[in-house]
């Protein structure tokens, strides 16, 4: 309630607002007793030669409607804030009614997700009810990267295709819903040496994957790839402790080709997932999860 | 009256003898309406059991083993008979108040307030209260003596017993209403138990009250007071208008007389001033002073002077269905209906009908799906397969009839484009279901098109289950991107 610059704005719009009940029933009260003239019910003036005003009057019931309303916005402003900064005896806000109805439907979702909590992943990927929650949830809080159907974007992992950065059992997932993750590639152009090495590391590593590529450069690079088996692997299979992506399958999650991978040599990564402890609770994670793990398991829908 | 105007009145009478003061608002003064019959008595009567039945009924109807009629608002599902509705459809409600709205103002220029008269629910279910009164506490004489005189054992136990019939009807109607938004059946049986939710109480009882308020206490303060028709009569009345007119010149000079009392010796009109014209008005006026906004177009006052000049042997008609033009220049009844046919009620007559008859094909035409496709808004396009393009899209896809659907979906507008469907394309009667799809183009396609985005259509194709039957399809716009 810190809307108003000082607190004589709110004395001021308290005071204006007690001020015009008052004044609404003052003026029915003003109102209500007229002197007009009887005999012909008319109040006895004529404007524009002939046009004269009829007493013609509203019934009682209605004024009793009018001391109704004003008695409704005595008692309102009582109860609900409305009078300057004053809260109200009910002490409602809007927040306050939000942060209810929240409880009310967490409170009543319990059951629903107690059951799920006791599932492990494969039931749960039965369980139509669980796939629909999940679908949901991954709708409002995933696919604004990861994309709809799951399969992600440039510098967004492909979920559905079982080949995953951080490991893909259900804990790990979990984990990477709740804590985030970061995957780290540090620039590594001085590490390797010269820019013709680099190129020649960049042809290695697409042959590692059966891409198209310059064998004799390749051939030259693979004595500079010590510099990336670190994270990488000698293989260049990857490690999933570390979030090093496997260079030898087709996946390209920052595009592929001679100048991307000479790129991410020279300058290097840091990608992001935030985590979303702060969204969901343990059992929806748990529950998206396994939705997360079925999506990538799930066998390919024919296209039609 | 305004403020200004009514201090110039105080100001300019202050000192006359003849100014008064009057409370400016009125005590209600109870009208004691004395029961009617006659021809237009019959046709209210007939129209309150039509409408009525229709109300009462129309819930407990089967249709496809379910609820005929049933709005159910969680579900955003309105059902009428064969017609599955969704909040998409909301056009339709439009048309039916655009259609009621111009056969209001059809019927309104042809013969006046006929639907205040004979079927507005105000008129209905006061005429309904008012024979619950009259059976229990008598007519209009009974019922005034009675309620002059002292709380005598008698009059107790007829208005207990009034009461009482009055809130059960008020709470049959509450329950009906609330019966087309809730399985009436299921509502009848937690009702029986009065296991209601705090709604449904809320409902039945809300509009239970204000059915018994409105027909037992407010009855022609509504139509005065609230309705905002009366006021606006005079714009949708002209002088062809056949309305209830008393024939002044017929009737005039009024005043009693014999039955056998020589008119032009007495100098005497038809009207006998017995008055009964104005006791049986519901809303207490009295017609004799010639059209008025109180007026309902009940021709309860037609039904019973009738009556009165069938008794008298003067012919019937001196209060009767007449256009002031008719009355004016004497016309017959033949030369009066010749006047209908004037440009505006030809022209409510046209729209009226050119709006009923689009909706008619709209309905028909109806496409018993409906579909809606979101692009992707996070992750526009992606690189696949070596170079190919891909956008994904959500299709929101709305079942509208009671029977499975399968659909075929079709890139339109990009050469070589080939869409996946990414989830399942059954959906169940009445489901609304969202299916994620692809649309991929290949390299070559996409660096013809340029980057940027390109105009889409995606043609939705339902797969008829029964062989023969012609295949309904829409085509839905929507956008593909090519990165740079």
């Amino acid at each position: 309630m810190s809307d108003f610059v000082s607190s004589g704005w709110a004395l001021f719009v308290a005071a204006t607002t007690i001020v015009s009940l008052v004044a609404c029933i003052v003026l029915l009260v003003i109102a209500s007793r007229r002197k007009v003239m009887a005999d012909d019910n008319s109040t006895g003036h004529t404007w524009d030669v002939d046009l004269r005003e009829l007493n013609n009057p509203l019934p009682r019931w209605w004024v009793w409607l009018y001391v109704i309303t004003v008695v409704f916005s005595a008692i309102y402003l009582v109860l609900y804030p409305g009078l300057g900064t004053n809260a109200g005896t009910l002490k409602w806000s809007s927040q306050g009614q939000f942060e209810a109805e929240q409880a009310r439907a967490t409170e009543a979702m319990k059951p629903v997700y107690a059951k799920f909590a006791a599932m492990p992943a494969d039931q749960l990927a039965k369980d139509s009810q669980a796939m629909g929650i999940g679908e949901r949830l991954f709708i409002n809080n995933c696919s604004q990267c990861h994309g709809s159907d799951g399969r992600g974007s440039k510098g967004f992992p492909n979920l559905s295709d079982n080949d995953w950065l951080w490991g893909g059992s259900l804990d790990d997932i979990k984990k990477s819903i709740v804590e985030g993750r970061n995957g780290v590639m540090p620039p590594m152009g001085a590490a390797v040496g010269s820019a013709d090495d680099v190129r020649n590391v960049a042809h290695y590593v697409l042959s590692l994957s059966g891409s198209a590529h310059d064998s004799v450069s390749a051939q030259l690079g693979k004595e500079k790839f010590g510099a990336c088996a670190a994270c990488h692997g000698p293989d260049g299979k990857g490690n999933q402790a570390l979030g090093a992506p496997n260079l030898t399958d087709k996946t390209w999650l920052h595009g592929w080709g001679e100048k991307a991978i000479a790129e991410m040599i020279n300058n290097g990564k840091n990608n992001l997932m935030p985590g979303q402890a702060r969204l969901l609770t343990p059992e929806q994670v748990h529950v998206l999860a396994a939705y997360v793990l079925n999506m990538s398991q799930a066998p390919k829908v024919a296209s039609n | 009256m305004t403020e200004i105007s009514s201090r110039a009145a105080i100001a300019e009478v202050q000192d006359d003898a003849r100014a008064a003061v009057v409370s400016l608002y009125q005590k209600h003064q109870k009208i004691y309406a004395r029961a009617v019959s006659g021809w237009f008595a019959g046709w209210r009567w007939g129209l309150v059991w039509f409408t009525q039945l229709l109300f009462y009924g129309l819930p407990w109807l089967e249709w496809n083993s379910r609820q005929a009629v049933l709005f159910d608002l969680p579900a955003r599902r309105f059902y009428i008979f064969g017609l599955v509705l969704y909040p998409q459809d909301f056009i339709y409600l439009t048309g039916i108040l655009v259609i009621s709205a111009y056969a209001l103002f059809l019927f309104t220029a042809v013969a006046g307030r006929l639907w205040c008269g004979y079927a507005c629910p105000q008129t209905v279910y006061t005429e309904i209260y008012m024979w619950v009164e009259r059976v229990i506490e008598g007519d209009r004489p009974k019922r005034m003596k009675r309620d002059a005189g002292p709380w005598t054992m008698d009059r107790t136990w007829r208005a207990v017993a009034k009461q009482a019939a009055w809130i059960a009807i008020g709470l049959w109607t509450g329950f009906t209403f609330v019966g087309y938004f809730t399985p009436i059946q299921q509502l009848a049986a937690s009702a029986a138990s009065f296991g209601l939710g705090p709604w449904e109480w809320f409902w039945v009882l809300f509009y239970g009250f204000a059915t018994y308020g409105n027909a037992g206490y407010m009855r022609e303060q509504v139509c005065k007071y609230m309705c905002p028709y009366a006021r606006f009569q005079s714009a949708m009345f002209d002088k062809d208008t056949m309305i209830i007119s008393y024939d002044a010149e017929r009737g005039e000079p009024r005043g009693t007389r014999g039955r056998k009392t020589d008119l032009k010796a007495a100098n005497l009109g038809h009207c006998i001033d017995c008055e009964l014209c104005v006791q049986v008005c519901p809303t207490g006026i009295d017609i004799r002073k010639g059209l008025q906004y109180e007026c309902i177009g009940c021709a309860a006052c037609i039904d019973v002077c009738n009556g009165v000049m069938d008794k008298m042997n003067y012919p019937r008609g001196l209060v009767r269905y007449v256009t002031q033009n008719g009355l004016a220049q004497h016309w017959s009844r033949a030369e009066m209906l010749r006047h209908v046919l004037r440009p505006r009620v030809l022209i409510y007559t046209g729209v009226l009908v050119v709006i009923v008859a689009a909706m008619a094909v709209s309905l028909v035409l109806r496409t018993p799906f409906k579909v809606d496709i979101v692009r992707d808004r996070g992750a526009m396009a992606r690189i696949v397969d070596d170079g190919h393009i891909e956008n994904v899209y959500r299709l929101q896809i709305m079942n509208a009839t009671e029977q499975p659907q399968r659909f075929r979906l079709e890139p339109m507008g990009l050469p070589q484009a080939s869409l996946e469907v990414r989830g399942d394309l059954n959906v169940g009667p009445a489901e609304s279901r969202w299916v994620p799809i692809a649309v991929k183009l290949p390299p070559e396609s996409a660096a013809a098109l340029g980057p940027g985005t390109h105009p889409l259509r995606v043609r939705i194709q339902r797969l008829e289950s029964e062989p023969g039957a012609a295949p309904r399809e829409v085509v839905e716009k929507t956008t593909f991107m090519v990165p740079r």
